[in-house]
């Protein structure tokens, strides 16, 4: 669907250098990276809006690398959501279509459709200055949606929207990638978010790619240590849900809750992994025993391997830790955490 | 109450005495010419026809200022290239230079020894003592005004917004008049404001260029030297009411339409 060869941007004081990436219709796909990275470069550069200096960039199998922002069939949704201040909700919804040729039924169909998936039609006429940051992206994505682009691109959408309201957006924005057509290109620079929207992301640092791959692989096999640290959860499994438990394997583990939208995988972060000699007795409800596969120094903690019927969790230990509990490879050890720890998604 | 310090005193004091330095002198030359002088002086042909002279090369230099500035300034407040600084500064000249120095500029091209001058002869325009003359006057001093007001109200218009309209199928054109245009009206309206206003008062340098036909600052300046303070305070109250309720009227139209919008 959309494909970007060799793509290389001198913007004076940042670059983008030698970026691929190939992103398959109708997929979710998540461009993550920290502050600085060039992520909303990237995607201004396939909206059109930034002049690429070399390579190409395919949407649909039409090279758009020279064509202008308005014949690309691409939808841009910014952070801020840059609403036209001087139009109406409705105007702003329906601002697009006055340069689409739609039929006027088809046009009311859609509009229709989007009003009501996103909730807006309390809000038809009040100018955007007055809504919530919700309202407006909610707004913001109708009015992206309405021209039916080949490619929706996200920057950020969720960032600036209060912690309490992100967990609804986020299934909305998953539940609205299922009903349109259109290929969805989000960046992020939270992970969590990532895992539980996208099938495959890329990892961007410093103006270049530095790894593309399906989230469970970004995730397990890091191809360097910014990915690693970019990352951060180093426990990831496929897991089979019944009710309020999970299956890895054959390890059981319980979560204290059934998932409300996984999609088989679970996710705890390497530090909320408890090491101790002898089995705890806290109100951690997963405990094991298992054995030491693993030891690395990463500075100033280890990061230690445990094998527990073939599932491989990580932990990360303190260098005194470690020697209190005499952490070697192939000693035996318990490994403890708490139902809440575990993510699934 | 926390107790005001001494410099909030001396503030205060600077405040009024700018305040009665502006008004005092202002007041009194309103308030010299009795109603009947007022009166007779309106009715007086050369009076009505110098102000209205005023006005409207006041006027078109305002929408020259508009036509071609607008662009400029667009482009100003959206680029960022080398030698940007350079014609900024260049824009910001005729508000440096001393006006006087700016009608012998002009004289200077409009004259049979330049070609720019014989161009002018050519086409049959002539520029010293015209209303041409007067009109080219006005917008070199004028149009810095235009396009600084109008560039910061580009500026303030985020570029993500037309970025979106153009993703949306907007082309350029069609995003400037919907989007931009706008959002940017305000400033424009109040950068023909300042424009004009900049205008209306120039005396030196059309002195140079048209003595005649006679604008309201040189009719002032005539009246005054021939016959005194006496005669030029009434022109004067006529010309300084008409503009201001001229500028209230544009001011008073903008702020109704933003409550609009």
């Amino acid at each position: 669907m959309i494909a970007i060869e060799n793509v290389n941007i001198r913007l004076g004081e940042f670059d983008l250098r030698e970026i691929n990436l190939s992103i398959e219709k109708n997929e979710f796909f998540i461009l993550m990276g920290p502050t600085g990275a060039g992520k909303t470069v990237l995607l201004e550069a396939i909206a059109g809006l930034i002049r690429v200096d070399t390579g190409r960039i395919v949407v649909g199998g039409r090279d758009v690398t020279a064509l202008s922002p308005e014949k690309r069939g691409i939808s841009i949704v910014y952070q801020d959501y840059s609403l036209f201040p001087h139009l109406t909700v409705r105007e702003n919804i329906t601002y697009g279509l006055h340069f689409h040729r739609m039929p006027k039924n088809e046009a009311d169909k859609r509009f229709g459709r989007l009003v009501d998936e996103l909730d807006l039609a309390h809000l038809l006429h009040r100018l955007p200055t007055n809504l919530s940051g919700g309202e407006n992206q909610r707004v913001a994505l109708a009015r992206a949606l309405i021209v039916n682009p080949q490619v929706l691109l996200l920057d950020e959408p969720l960032s600036a929207l209060d912690p309490g309201f992100r967990e609804d957006l986020r299934k909305g924005l998953k539940r609205l990638h299922e009903h349109t057509e259109a290929t969805f290109l989000m960046v992020t620079h939270d992970f969590s978010e990532a895992l539980s929207l996208a099938d495959r992301a890329a990892v961007m640092d410093g103006g270049q790619i530095k790894q593309v791959g399906g989230m469970k692989e970004i995730f397990q096999k890091p191809e360097s240590t910014f990915v690693a640290d970019f990352v951060g959860m180093k426990n990831l499994f496929t897991a089979s849900f019944h009710d309020t438990k999970a299956a890895i394997d054959g390890l059981e583990v319980e979560l204290g809750r059934s998932p409300d939208n996984g999609h088989g995988y679970i996710a705890i972060r390497p530090e909320d992994v408890v090491l101790s000699r002898k089995k705890l007795h806290s109100s951690m409800r997963n405990s094991f025993r298992g054995k030491v596969t693993d030891v690395a120094d990463q500075g100033l903690y280890y990061e230690v391997g445990i094998t527990v019927e073939g599932v491989t969790f990580k932990s990360l230990i303190t260098k005194s830790a470690l020697f209190d509990l005499e952490v070697g490879e192939g000693s035996d050890i318990c490994l403890s955490f708490k139902a809440t720890a575990i993510h699934p998604f | 109450m926390i107790k005001k310090e001494p410099f909030f005193w001396i503030a205060v004091s600077c405040g009024l005495v700018i305040m009665a330095f502006i008004l005092i002198p202002l007041i009194q030359m309103l308030a010299a010419p009795s109603f009947s002088i007022l009166q007779e002086t309106i009715q007086d042909k050369d009076v009505v026809r110098s102000i209205w002279l005023s006005i409207y090369t006041a006027g078109l230099a305002a929408l020259i200022a508009f036509v071609f500035g607008t662009p400029l300034a667009y482009i100003l407040a959206r680029t960022s290239f080398r030698g940007k600084q350079l014609i900024e500064s260049i824009i910001d000249l005729p508000i440096v230079i001393p006006h006087p120095v700016v009608g012998i500029a002009i004289l200077s091209v409009a004259g049979k020894g330049h070609w720019l001058g014989q161009i002018f002869n050519e086409l049959g325009v002539r520029i010293m003592g015209s209303v041409t003359g007067i009109v080219v006057v006005l917008t070199f001093v004028g149009l810095p005004f235009y396009v600084n007001a109008v560039k910061n109200g580009f500026e303030s218009i985020p570029p993500r917004l037309e970025n979106v309209s153009r993703s949306l199928g907007a082309s350029m054109f069609s995003t400037f008049a919907r989007i931009t245009f706008p959002l940017a009206w305000r400033s424009m309206l109040i950068g023909i404001i300042m424009c004009s206003a900049r205008a209306i008062s120039e005396f030196g340098a059309v002195v140079i260029v048209a003595y005649h036909p006679m604008i309201a600052p040189v009719l002032l300046y005539e009246r005054f030297e021939a016959y005194g303070l006496k005669y030029s305070q009434p022109v004067a109250v006529w010309l300084v009411s008409i503009c201001l309720a001229l500028f209230l009227i544009l001011r008073i139209l903008t702020l109704r339409n933003a409550e609009k919008t």
